[in-house]
């Protein structure tokens, strides 16, 4: 047990000290990238208060965008690729195998060479449907679901696979409809595994750049990741250094947030309960 | 109740089951035909109204096939496939189809239009003012949305209307004694300003006349003008300036005799050209074993280091008597829980050698992102300490799926732990990871991100400023295909085309080998 606890807590030392350089970073005033040392001298909240009441970065309102965002394609997606997954877990088809593989596949192929491509869709999708184009969360939402299937399928189709199929079979056999087994029966099994998905998906979304940047290029309608990088790009990169990693540190809040919210889920191994039962 | 259900055997084989019409089902079926027609609704009259047919034939033809399948009883798998697959073949198939086409042809800077476009370009650039060819006051208005030049002939006073479609007389108008249009009825007289924030309209505005254009000469003068090159149809070329510029299907251009071609062309198909170049071209195909190595060896020291190490700490705190596990997976996920781009460039500043947090707790001077070496254990670290805590939490996950009945009853029939994990957890939790890991060698093999907002590529050796330390396939080709040389879209993807079939070729490979235990576990 103790040489667990070193261990972990070596490990954690090694994720945390990065972390501790921006924090002192935020909370150094001089707020410079030549200044930084792992303990400051002096300590001022000045670069909080600086960022959110700046005239030129609308901080809140990035915020704001990014956890919309966030939490409604992560909510989306979840629901997606669960759908997907109960199929590819139970039930037998023709292009199982060969559909499994194709979302393998294309999530290899890599994205960021399509962006032209997409460029040019989304700005026919501007001109005829503004509410879904540039500058808006629903267009980069629709862009986000197509890659709500992939990673996050397999992820849960390799976790549905160790939920017994003996269940579904027990709620057939009293008469169960395949949309009741998913909703009254996978679903409340699945929880840990919704929770991670649903973490992954909210930290990916979070910190989404290259489309981000792409797409959002009104002030008003940024994520944290495309405003803040504005923030210390060019010039700026030494002069905003402490603004940024007080930027930084805001947007990890949320993210934290959400995993302390699902934290009791991922833990609790509800399967093996079901097992038992 | 149990007769007319089938055997509770594989779940493919379900005939049609024999089920009353319930209020869930009736619900749930006006449900989707509601947001089928409100999504119908919304988006048929902007393409009629912009005569897309194409477009409306394919929308209507998908919401019909999903009105079907959502109506009927069958193709239950479909109904659950359905959803997340019209997103991912709007969002992702379709642009990887359509980049995968363009790596045929030569999409790029000077060959995005079609040959009609560079055509028009190449004479509307070339307008030379004709000697003794009137001069005219110009004012800018607009006429709805449309640009439009009001021109006063200096020497008849008369004010003609131009626009991109010809020269009319217009009456009415009222002119002040600069001789510019102060207003004109129908239209809005655009002030200097205005006029001005519009600069790249009106300069690319020509009115065309009897034997020339008429085009601004800044904001207040137009002149006509003649283009000193015109493009001929007889012999599909473009002559004038004392030479005639053939035009060259295969490469998209106007050539001359010397072989010299003008600035704008056309896009065309170049067939396996693109692809040939990358094998060919020394300076691409020179380096490209090398960064090859390189970029393997990133991809699988990522994916094995963040797995070895997510897994690590995951399993220690996967026990029963564990303490603290909450503020343990607290501190571990603070790492992905910072935003990545951001954390990319913190950890550059902290390699950086003259007041770099690293240097400055070690002592030391190096020169970390310097060197070839160091910068790739530099940004091997960063990308493990970004990558393990998705790692540690995709185990954790499937480590709550393996029931703790395995691994008791490993444990009582004498396996030491070690054995039991070797023998029973680890092949379990492979089972649910593999396809991640293999994903997520893909993912490090084109992480653009590590590279880009740290190294740069770098460091680079004198003699070439090409290629970099660390430069992985992706950062490479895209510093060639859109760097100093201008966008070259085509060629671009064509290296994209190389790059997937390596990683798919290496996944493939990678599945292959752990399919049997798929069908052993799943």
């Amino acid at each position: 047990m103790t040489l667990r606890h070193a261990f972990v807590l070596v490990v954690c030392a090694f994720a945390v000290f990065p972390i501790l350089f921006v924090l002192s970073a935020a909370i150094n005033p001089m707020g410079t990238l030549a200044s930084t040392e792992l303990l400051p001298t002096g300590a001022s909240l000045n670069n909080f208060a600086n960022l959110l009441t700046s005239d030129t970065y609308p901080f809140g309102r990035w915020f704001f965008n990014s956890v919309f965002i966030a939490l409604a394609s992560s909510f989306a997606s979840l629901l997606l690729s669960m759908f997907a997954a109960y199929a590819f877990s139970r039930m037998r088809f023709a292009g199982r195998r060969v559909g499994m593989m194709a979302l393998l596949l294309i999530q290899m192929f890599p994205q960021f060479l399509a962006i032209v491509t997409i460029f040019m869709i989304f700005t026919e999708v501007t001109e005829l449907y503004p509410a879904f184009g540039f500058n808006t969360a629903w267009g980069l939402l629709l862009l986000y679901l197509g890659g709500a299937l992939g990673v996050n399928t397999w992820l849960m189709k390799g976790f549905l696979d160790t939920v017994p199929k003996e269940l579904d079979e027990a709620a057939t056999v009293d008469g169960a409809t395949h949309a009741q087994i998913f909703w009254r029966v996978i679903m409340p099994l699945v929880t840990p595994i919704l929770a991670v998905t649903a973490l992954l998906a909210f930290i990916g979304t979070m910190s989404e750049f290259l489309m981000a940047n792409v797409f959002l290029r009104d002030p008003e309608s940024k994520t944290l990741a495309v405003g803040m990088y504005g923030m210390i790009a060019g010039d700026h990169r030494n002069a905003n250094f402490g603004m940024f990693a007080a930027a930084t540190l805001i947007t990890a809040v949320p993210t934290v947030g959400v995993f302390l919210w699902l934290q009791k889920y991922i833990v609790s191994g509800l399967t093996a309960g079901a097992v038992k039962g | 109740m149990a007769l007319d259900v089938r055997e509770a055997a594989p779940a493919g084989t379900r005939g049609r089951p024999r089920r009353e019409i319930t209020t869930a089902f009736v619900v749930s079926r006006i449900v989707v035909l509601a947001v089928a027609a409100a999504i119908l609704l919304y988006a048929v009259p902007p393409l009629v109204a912009t005569g897309s047919w194409v477009a409306l034939g394919l929308l209507c033809g998908v919401s019909a096939a999903i009105a079907y399948l959502y109506l009927t009883r069958r193709f239950i798998p479909a109904k659950y496939l359905i959803p997340g697959t019209v997103f991912l073949v709007a969002f992702q198939v379709f642009p990887v189809v359509y980049t995968l086409t363009t790596a045929f042809t030569n999409f790029g800077d000077g060959h995005r239009g079609d040959k009609a476009a560079a055509v028009t370009a190449i004479e509307t650039g070339s307008v030379r003012q004709a000697p003794g060819s009137p001069e005219y006051t110009l004012s800018v208005a607009t006429r709805g949305e449309e640009l439009v030049f009001l021109l006063v002939d200096p020497a008849t006073k008369q004010v003609s209307l131009g626009t991109a479609d010809g020269l009319t007389p217009l009456d009415g108008a009222r002119v002040g004694v600069t001789g510019k249009v102060l207003a004109a009825p129908g239209l809005t007289v655009l002030k200097a300003p205005e006029a001005a924030a519009r600069g790249q309209e009106i300069t690319a505005l020509a009115v065309p006349t009897g034997d020339g254009v008429i085009k601004a000469n800044g904001l207040s003068r137009a002149v006509e003008g003649k283009a000193a090159l015109v493009y001929d149809a007889a012999c599909d070329c473009v002559r004038g300036n004392g030479g005639t510029w053939t035009a060259d299907e295969s490469q998209g251009y106007f050539v001359n005799a010397r072989g010299e071609h003008l600035a704008q062309g056309w896009q065309v198909n170049v067939g396996l050209d693109n692809f040939a170049r990358v094998l060919t071209n020394p300076t691409i195909s020179g380096y490209f074993a090398g960064v090859l190595g390189w970029n393997l060896v990133f991809a699988l020291v990522s994916v094995l280091g963040c797995f070895a190490l997510g897994m690590g700490v995951a399993l220690a705190l996967h026990h029963p008597r564990m303490r603290g596990t909450r503020v343990y997976r607290i501190l571990l996920i603070l790492p992905y829980a910072m935003p990545a781009f951001a954390m990319l460039l913190v950890w550059r500043d902290m390699f950086n050698r003259d007041f770099g947090l690293i240097n400055q707790l070690l002592g030391a001077e190096i020169d970390w992102l310097g060197q070839t070496g160091t910068a790739r254990l530099g940004v091997l670290l960063v990308n493990i300490w970004l990558g393990f805590p998705y790692m540690f939490l995709v185990t954790t996950g499937a480590l709550q799926a393996i029931p703790r009945e395995l691994t008791e009853a490993a444990s009582i029939d004498g396996a030491t732990p070690f054995r039991a994990f070797r023998r029973v957890t680890l092949p379990l939790l492979l089972v649910a990871l593999t396809p991640l890991l293999i994903s997520s060698f893909a993912y490090n093999f084109n992480n653009y991100n590590a590279i880009a907002l740290t190294t740069d590529g770098g460091p680079f050796p004198a003699d070439s400023p090409q290629v970099g330390g660390t430069d992985l396939l992706i950062t490479y080709t895209f510093r060639l295909a859109f760097g100093a040389g201008g966008a070259q879209f085509g060629f671009a993807a064509a290296i994209s085309v190389f790059i997937f079939a390596i990683v798919a070729v290496i996944s493939a490979v990678a599945f292959r080998r752990t399919r049997k235990q798929e069908e052993v576990y799943a």
